[in-house]
């Protein structure tokens, strides 16, 4: 098995609705893949069902070779499956530097140590000021997190998942609820993406997507309509079909 | 820049630590000084300060709903009291047999209450109570049942001092045990340990989308509750050389919180202030009228619910951020 990460004919559904059907999708190291679809497609479900927050009713998820389809979410991190939220979740009152130095001693078996000072590891300190710095949150390292700029947060969300050492990082609408003037911080960040990392991309913002992604995949009503090249999107028939009707991406798509 | 107050801070805390403690061994020092003769309700406020820290480890840290942490401390006095009575007198050792029963407890505790949450948690919560409540009630061959187990003899403390009828001893040896246990709880909210317990306060998803695993953790603190509220329990067994049903209480439980809301949860400090406060005031007002006393505490909570959610801590430490000019 050649792909990193694989996922067979896995399905869900929620009382009579079926937001997941039969989805099968794989990744190898190095993908840029974005998944789209119109609000309601099921793409949070998705990425819910892949790391474990759901369990399908059907299918299975492969990691390395590996079944984790019925590993827990936390163990799913552990070996390297790690996602963002699309609305954003940090502590409020830790800095960005404790959300990273937490993640980096979670990553060393180190995050429930009793008889350890925290952020007292030079060399974790080194390593959580490298990420930040990567990601341009130098300045705002040790304030809360609750006086830092949207934009930086969703930065923050980002340096966690980095920080964890991911080989598929699921990132859910990385830029949502960022303006405009924003975005291209969080495009440069991903931008900077390891190289042999895979990337799952699910974003509204289709000049992001387009810029970033070299292949993409198209969800509608629970199932893939469309996987191909941006261009080819573009042009789909059924991809138009999807965004019928939705707003502003119909006309940008199209 | 002078907003940023990261957790866990720098080494700055240091000198701020032994400022807390040296104030903590102070008060007591004027508690000894001021009232020689209530040396026995002094001990009794460092024993019930043990029992409103271990809440605080959980209610104030982990964000977990309980009214049943007297349990605990019960533990921890049933256990040192029955080792008592069966010729175990070292002061010390009672104090570790009081830590372990308590933190096994705990852990027991956390087993049942880690399956619910919110309001199941809390209802959880007063049913253990109330269960090891009937327990030490129906096991009258061990624990003396309602009249209380009697017999507890403790040998003088490090074989040097013995336990006197003022309670000078047991007092000094409480303040020792209660400036200990402050020491290394101040250590253990500002390990990684306790930084992971209050992101599981604020968001347990995150942190399990961190690679931290959310129930071992809390099953931690559950242990280390324990062992406080454990110590807590065997000090009032040793000072008191009594250990009554009242000692495993939804009463105390629930006393024991409205101490910490009062005082202020989420640190060790307000877990302290509200204990001095609630026991004091119950022994000066309820000394003039023992039927009142608990309409003046009720009007205190529901003030500092109202008005300062944080707490008489909060209170104290928002006034000297002012007095200090800072917003």
């Amino acid at each position: 098995m050649s792909a990193l990460f694989r996922i067979e004919h896995l399905s869900k559904q929620f009382g009579g609705l079926k937001v997941t059907r039969d989805v099968s999708l794989d990744l190898v190291p190095g993908d840029r893949v974005a998944l789209i679809g119109p609000n309601g497609a099921g793409k949070t479900t998705l990425v819910n069902l892949v790391t474990g927050q759901l369990r399908p009713d059907s299918g299975q998820v492969f990691f390395g070779g590996e079944d984790v389809t019925r590993l827990s979410d936390v163990a799913r991190v552990r070996k390297g499956l790690v996602r963002t939220f699309q609305v954003t979740r940090l502590f409020s009152e830790m800095t960005p530097d404790e959300h990273v130095t937490l993640t980096i001693l979670q990553r060393k078996g180190r995050a429930t140590r009793i008889l350890e000072r925290f952020g007292h590891d030079p060399a974790i300190e080194f390593e959580a000021a490298d990420i930040l710095s990567t990601l341009g949150l130098t300045e705002v390292a040790h304030r809360p997190v609750a006086e830092i700029a949207y934009g930086q947060q969703r930065l923050l969300e980002i340096a966690i998942a980095l920080a964890l050492r991911p080989r598929v990082l699921l990132l859910d609408e990385p830029a949502a609820g960022v303006p405009s003037s924003e975005t291209p911080r969080i495009e440069a960040a991903l931008a900077r993406l390891s190289s042999d990392l895979a990337v799952l991309l699910i974003e509204h913002d289709m000049d992001l997507v387009f810029r970033f992604a070299r292949k993409v995949v198209v969800l509608n009503g629970g199932e893939i309509v469309f996987t191909g090249a941006p261009d080819a999107a573009a042009a789909d028939p059924r991809v138009r079909e999807a965004y019928l009707g939705s707003y502003a991406h119909a006309s940008r798509v199209a | 820049m002078s907003e940023t107050r990261p957790l866990a801070a720098s080494g700055r805390r240091w000198p701020r630590d032994v400022i807390g403690l040296a104030a903590i061994a102070l008060a007591g020092g004027a508690g000894y000084v001021l009232f020689p003769d209530s040396l026995a309700f002094l001990t009794r406020i460092i024993s019930i300060a043990l029992l409103v820290l271990s809440l605080d480890l959980l209610i104030g840290y982990c964000g977990i709903a309980t009214l049943g942490q007297s349990a605990l401390y019960g533990a921890g006095a049933y256990a040192a009291g029955i080792a008592a009575v069966n010729g175990l007198t070292d002061p010390v050792a009672l104090i570790a047999v009081g830590a372990l029963a308590g933190g096994v407890a705990g852990l027991l505790m956390g087993a049942v209450l880690l399956r619910a949450h919110g309001l199941p948690q809390l209802v959880l919560s007063i049913a253990f109570v109330q269960l090891f409540h009937e327990m030490a009630n129906k096991a009258a061959s061990i624990t003396g049942g309602s009249d209380g187990l009697y017999g507890i003899a403790p040998g003088p403390l490090f074989g040097l001092f013995a336990f006197d009828l003022y309670g000078k001893t047991a007092f000094f040896a409480g303040l020792g045990l209660l400036l200990l246990v402050f020491a290394a709880l101040s250590f253990v909210v500002r390990s990684p340990f306790g930084m992971t317990c209050r992101g599981i306060k604020e968001d347990p998803l995150r942190i399990r989308a961190m690679g931290i695993g959310v129930r071992p953790t809390l099953i931690k603190m559950f242990a280390l509750s324990g062992a406080v509220a454990g110590m807590g329990g065997a000090l009032g067994a040793i000072a008191t050389q009594v250990v009554g049903l009242d000692s495993v209480s939804f009463e105390l439980s629930a006393n024991a919180l409205v101490m910490l809301v009062l005082g202020g949860f989420g640190s060790l400090y307000g877990a302290l202030i509200g204990t001095v406060i609630f026991l004091g005031v119950e022994h000066e007002v309820s000394a003039i009228n023992p039927f009142h006393w608990m309409t003046l505490v009720g009007v205190m909570l529901i003030a500092v619910v109202l008005f300062a959610p944080r707490g008489l801590y909060g209170v104290m430490t928002d006034a000297v951020a002012r007095w200090r000019g800072r917003p």
